[in-house]
């Protein structure tokens, strides 16, 4: 994006000075407050779940006490209540999330690459179909997919959320305008040549070129289903099944029976985002170019 | 950005040499075999469960007497008078519907002075922004309201005397309170779609702009803002959607608050009804609401006279 020319650092500099000083207080001042806004809930998390229970209520909220610190001991017992439940549920999430959304990823990467490389008849209704889709939020599905999954008595197992999970219209939507971008006719064309099946190709070759498109398919779907919660909200009674965001829920909905909870759901809340913050920050490169693909088109 | 170039080239390509190319007959076991799957899927767990969700708003449960087994009978457009006829329907609606005027304009707009700002030459540490509005969008609804409701509740609060004052949880605080969440959550994320639109603009137009002597305000409000229109729309449809079927953050916050009652949002009166359980009457309820989905997007893209998704 950037411009090599030798012009390009002066023209840019003369643009700074022609900011009114007033204009670059007042937008700086303006941004400083809303990253105050965002980061104080973030940092107040990191900071409770760092204290004791004793702390958490005597000393200053925003601010580590000077007497204790209390993550790692908080940690090991968020691990141990009830019978190591919270490592189980995030055992679940990264079943349900990661093992789901790497499957849907693949599932919605060669949809994609069909609609974006091949003419055939239904291509153009398929797609319809698929933007349809797109607006079809997760929320409005769960009863429906409910019903359907208690006719066939799969409510309460590991499938009922996995299964729906791996559908991914947004995905397919991304997929195809990746491959189209990504996987030239050229190639195509002289793999065929050369006799290689199209199945062949696309395992061995397309699928090697649409890697960052594969990354920001699955970190958007990974996501969206660590995220949800009405879905197994609607699907599980067992919390032996439960993903995390679920379990947090229900500890936080007994937090006035059982006092101690509530130091452990700050805990649990901690670290069931760390995970999501990490792989964003680590694929950051990779998700900002999907989004900028997803949104222009 | 580049990526968009090959997708057009294809598109122009296509009816001359690709038709030539690709003919519709001879891949087509390959092109069955990569559309299965996803065709697969997306019947079973979106056409058929929509298809049998609507089968089950035309039928009811009927005892033949008191005590006798209940049994299935087809009922015509009876769960949509209930639907229509129902106070906490329209209730839930009128709590999204005040959201959908007051919560999704700021949510839209400040997405947009970010992007802006992170886009223009006036603020440093662009790069520190950009990840601080962006990291909440990591936090999922359920823990983001869990960790609100801990500032909201005066006897828990980091900031014990804010929270007094504001008082949020009770009945006229509870729409600010949820409002906050939200916008506390998804702002971020509308700013990143519309600044990766902004990222992809030719600076040439802005140069072009400026040699005809428009200051940053102009630019931004004349050139910017008309050139990423595409993206802001689609962020409007996206909280449109979010917005109608809110249930995460509200029932985190029924646990905290009397004023959010069983019905608070249509989806948790879907919710409810279903678990009283009352299958028909929450699938009518949930048939409705998608139709409503539907339309008020749809109207939504006819007023601005633009295709976000295409």
């Amino acid at each position: 994006m950037k411009s090599t020319t030798l012009g390009a650092p002066v023209e840019g500099r003369g643009r700074i000075a022609k900011d009114r000083p007033i204009s670059v207080i007042a937008a700086t001042g303006f941004m400083i407050a809303f990253a105050v806004y965002f980061l104080t809930p973030l940092w107040w998390l990191i900071v409770a779940a760092s204290k004791t229970r004793a702390d958490m209520v005597s000393t200053f909220g925003l601010w580590f006490s000077t007497d204790s610190f209390a993550l790692f001991d908080n940690v090991a017992a968020l691990f141990t209540e009830n019978d190591g439940a919270f490592g189980r549920w995030m055992l679940n999430s990264f079943l349900y999330a990661g093992v789901g959304g790497a499957v849907g990823t693949l599932i919605a990467a060669m949809m994609g690459y069909a609609l974006a490389k091949y003419q055939f008849r239904a291509r153009n209704a398929l797609f319809n179909i698929i933007l349809a889709a797109i607006l079809i939020p997760v929320t409005a599905l769960a009863l429906p997919l409910f019903l359907v999954f208690g006719a066939v008595s799969l409510t309460d197992t590991f499938w009922a959320v996995f299964l729906p999970s791996l559908v991914s219209p947004f995905g397919v939507y991304l997929g195809r305008i990746y491959a189209a971008a990504a996987v030239p006719d050229e190639l195509l064309e002289a793999s065929r040549l050369d006799g290689s099946g199209e199945l062949r190709t696309f395992f061995s070759m397309s699928l090697r070129l649409m890697a960052p498109a594969l990354v920001t398919i699955f970190l958007f779907q990974f996501t969206q289903i660590w995220n949800n919660f009405f879905l197994p909200l609607v699907m599980l009674q067992d919390d032996a099944l439960y993903p995390l965001n679920l379990g947090l829920f229900s500890w936080n909905s007994q937090v006035y029976l059982a006092p101690d909870l509530r130091l452990l759901v700050i805990v649990g809340s901690l670290v069931a985002i760390i995970p999501v913050i990490i792989a964003f920050l680590l694929l950051q490169r990779y998700w900002r170019t999907g989004l900028a693909a997803g949104s222009i088109k | 950005m580049t990526v968009n170039l090959p997708a057009g080239h294809l598109e122009r390509s296509a009816p001359t040499s690709g038709r030539r190319r690709m003919s519709f007959t001879s891949h087509t076991g390959a092109i069955l075999a990569l559309v299965a799957p996803f065709l697969i899927l997306l019947t079973l767990f979106y056409l058929v469960p929509i298809g049998y969700a609507l089968v089950q708003s035309f039928f009811k449960l009927e005892r033949s007497s008191a005590f006798g087994s209940p049994r299935e009978v087809f009922a015509g457009f009876e769960q949509y008078v209930h639907v229509l006829e129902n106070a906490a329907f329209w209730g839930s609606l009128g709590r999204v519907g005040v959201l959908l005027v007051t919560m999704v304009p700021v949510m839209i707009l400040l997405g947009l002075l970010f992007a802006l700002l992170i886009d223009s030459t006036l603020v440093k540490g662009r790069r520190f922004f950009r990840l601080a509005f962006f990291a909440p969008y990591a936090v999922p609804g359920v823990i983001a309201a869990i960790m609100w409701g801990f500032f909201y509740a005066p006897t828990l609060s980091p900031l014990p005397g804010v929270a007094e004052s504001l008082n949020l949880l009770d009945s006229r605080g509870i729409m600010i309170a949820l409002a906050n969440i939200i916008v506390w959550t998804v702002s971020g994320f509308n700013m990143l779609i519309m600044y990766s639109a902004l990222q992809a603009v030719p600076q040439e137009l802005y140069e072009a702009a400026r040699m005809d002597g428009a200051g940053n305000v102009r630019i931004a409000v004349l050139v910017k803002v008309p050139l990423i229109m595409p993206s802001i729309i689609m962020t409007g449809v996206l909280s449109i959607i979010g917005t109608l079927q809110l249930f995460n953050e509200p029932t985190v916050l029924k646990t905290l608050s009397k004023a959010v009652g069983l019905d608070f949002t249509p989806n948790m009166l879907v919710f409810n009804t279903a678990s009283i359980p009352n299958y028909n009457l929450a699938a009518a309820t949930s048939v409705v609401l998608a139709l409503l989905t539907a339309a008020l997007s749809f109207v939504f893209l006819r007023i601005t006279q633009k295709r976000a998704f295409e």
